[in-house]
């Protein structure tokens, strides 16, 4: 079996699961976002009384931290009161960060546990070697009522990526050129073992980057085995006791994609879909308005780093601006602290707090008619960051920094 | 739930996701009927205001990809589809929808073979489709057992109301 199939076989109680099968699994943990009040409403239809587990279910304000309008205002306090009646043991408040952010930081994410959110980029946590997979706020209701939920086991598919990549060639970059492959609609209900070399000797931000874009592809799941690094991670902050689960020698894959990223150049996603990718060269020049690092794909520390290495004692240009957000509280203090932001703010950028920002055209951000935006996040449908004619580019946070400094999208391998 | 459907359709294009069926900017609402107003307001915003109810949503591939948001189906279901046929649904759309009792049926190359307008009849439970001005008739896959009991019930929730789960 593979990890993912016996994760699923050890949470419903059975010795071996296969491909096809529906099984009702247990849920190790349960996050509903600040978008879902609706999962309390749907717990109340359905006579729910209390949640089946304290310690296993969390809110985290993230889309609307803190709350821009009266509606979001009223959506929080909801909210709060909910899991204050529910003693609810983790509660992330407008002061903690992105969800997927969050909880790993919380020690909430571990090996061989499955992970279920109201949000589709919970495929970031096989970068943990957990089993992590979106729902809407229906299925979380049934869930905090039940602590399990209905799964098909799902055809699982390989994608092995060997090589070293150039300097400045991002995890980013590698998922970025992963879309454009696989297609938007490659691996709908399937599941995503992301293996090979480079994903071997990949550290916890890039593992992370690249199992949340797993989503865009349409995947049910992503996992990564866990290497020495994502164990001392994980080892530091897990809550509780877990168990590194394997993949067996004699498994076979429904399909495998073998890709050597040696050679690869930045990419980048151009409007209006994540899978229309191109080699930043290939793309004519193109006046950008604004640049964003942040969101649960490019808003850690390591993403920051880039920027402020890329910006430091520079300013960018005229007639661009760049928002910058921290995924997190904690990589906000680590930011400050490593002096990036000052590198930022004297560069021009606007930092604002941590959590998803314009990323869904929330607030904080949002594009106007005609304006083009480069961004480190993962969608660029029409009117994700605000209009349905603003235009958004989808890159690494290096090519955003590089494309801030330029006021056109700029390979940062050029600089 | 009825199982035959009577209605006109409105025909989308491929990977139609989430933002499109139920712009971000609406999120904040919670009355079904006022999330309704806005649906497909991504593709375009006559699509709701025209709408009658008890027509039908026809789709290209990949329909709902994109954010695990109820928004979309809710909206879809308060505009007054009545059910939504495409080449192929994103998985998170596809429980969403099946658990507030939306039926969707899967049926490969539907969406080039309709028009706007076109008056269709679909059996639910078969996976049929057929056009009526031509009788021709389009064999779409069948609801798998599990989820067709929790639109039979009319959603997951008078299931789970009665602890049938
Ligand atoms: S940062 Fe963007 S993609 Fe990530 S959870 Fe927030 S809104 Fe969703």
């Amino acid at each position: 079996m593979h990890a993912i199939e016996k994760i699923l076989a050890k949470n419903s109680g059975r010795d071996r699961v296969k491909t096809g099968e529906i099984v009702t699994a247990r849920v190790d943990f349960a996050e509903i976002n600040d978008l879902y009040l609706q999962t309390v409403y749907s717990f109340r239809e359905m006579n729910g009384d209390k949640v089946w587990d304290k310690d296993r279910v969390a809110f985290v304000f993230d889309h609307y931290a803190p709350a821009p309008t009266i509606k979001t205002a009223q959506i929080h306090k909801e909210m709060r009161e909910f899991a204050r009646e529910n003693d609810l043991i983790y509660h992330f408040d407008i002061n903690a960060g992105i969800c997927h952010q969050v909880m790993p930081e919380a020690g909430l994410i571990y090996p061989g546990s499955i992970i279920v959110a109201t949000d589709s980029h919970t495929t970031t946590h096989g970068a943990f070697g957990a089993l992590g997979t979106g729902v809407g706020a229906t299925d979380m209701a049934t869930i905090l009522i039940s602590g399990k939920l209905w799964f098909r086991v799902p055809e699982i598919i390989e994608i092995r990526i060997d090589g070293t990549p150039r300097e400045g060639v991002l995890p980013k970059d590698i998922v970025l050129f992963l879309m454009g492959q696989i297609k938007a609609d490659g691996a709908v209900y399937k599941a995503i073992d992301f293996t090979g070399s480079y994903i071997e000797q990949l550290g916890v931000a890039g593992r992370m980057t690249i199992c949340n874009m797993a989503v865009e592809m349409g995947a049910k799941t992503a996992y990564m085995q866990p290497n020495q690094e994502v164990l001392e991670y994980v080892s530091k902050k897990a809550v509780r006791p877990f168990e590194v689960v394997y993949t067996d020698d004699e498994f076979e894959y429904s399909e495998s994609y073998c890709f050597d990223i040696s050679d690869l150049t930045p990419q980048v996603a151009a409007p209006h879909s994540v899978d229309n990718v191109y080699p930043i060269h290939e793309l004519d020049e193109i006046r950008i308005d604004q640049g964003f690092i942040g969101t649960c794909t490019g808003g850690r520390l390591e993403d920051i780093k880039v920027a402020a290495d890329i910006l430091r004692g520079k300013k960018i240009s005229d007639h661009v601006r760049l928002i910058v957000i921290p995924a997190s509280t904690q990589v906000m203090m680590e930011a400050i602290e490593r002096g990036y932001f000052q590198d930022l703010v004297d560069a021009g950028a606007t930092i604002s707090t941590p959590g998803c920002g314009p990323c869904l055209s929330a607030h904080e951000g949002v594009l106007a008619p005609n304006e083009v935006c480069i961004t480190a996040s993962n969608r660029n449908f029409p009117g994700r960051m605000g209009s349905t004619q603003a235009e958004i580019y989808l890159a690494s946070p290096a090519t955003v920094a590089a494309s801030v400094l330029t006021g056109y999208l700029t390979n940062p391998l050029s600089l | 739930m009825e199982r035959v459907l009577r209605g006109k359709v409105i025909v989308l294009g491929d990977n139609i996701d989430t933002d499109q069926i139920y712009p971000g900017r609406y999120l904040e609402l919670v009355d079904p009927k006022e999330i309704g107003s806005h649906c497909l307001a991504g593709v375009d915003e006559n699509i709701a205001p025209n709408f009658v109810k008890g027509d039908m949503i026809v789709a290209g591939s990949n329909f709902g990809c994109g954010s695990s948001r109820e928004h979309a189906p809710i909206s879809l279901i308060n505009m007054g589809a009545s059910v939504v046929i495409a080449d192929s649904f994103a998985r998170i759309f596809y429980r969403n929808s099946i658990n507030l009792g939306l039926p969707l049926i899967v049926c490969k190359g539907i969406s080039r073979a309709l028009k706007d307008g076109d008056e269709i009849e679909v059996d639910i439970e078969e996976g049929t489709i057929t056009l009526i001005k031509t009788a021709k008739l389009f064999q779409g896959e069948k609801i798998g057992e599990y989820a067709m009991n929790i639109l039979e019930a009319g959603g997951i929730k008078p299931l789970f109301r009665e602890r049938k789960f």
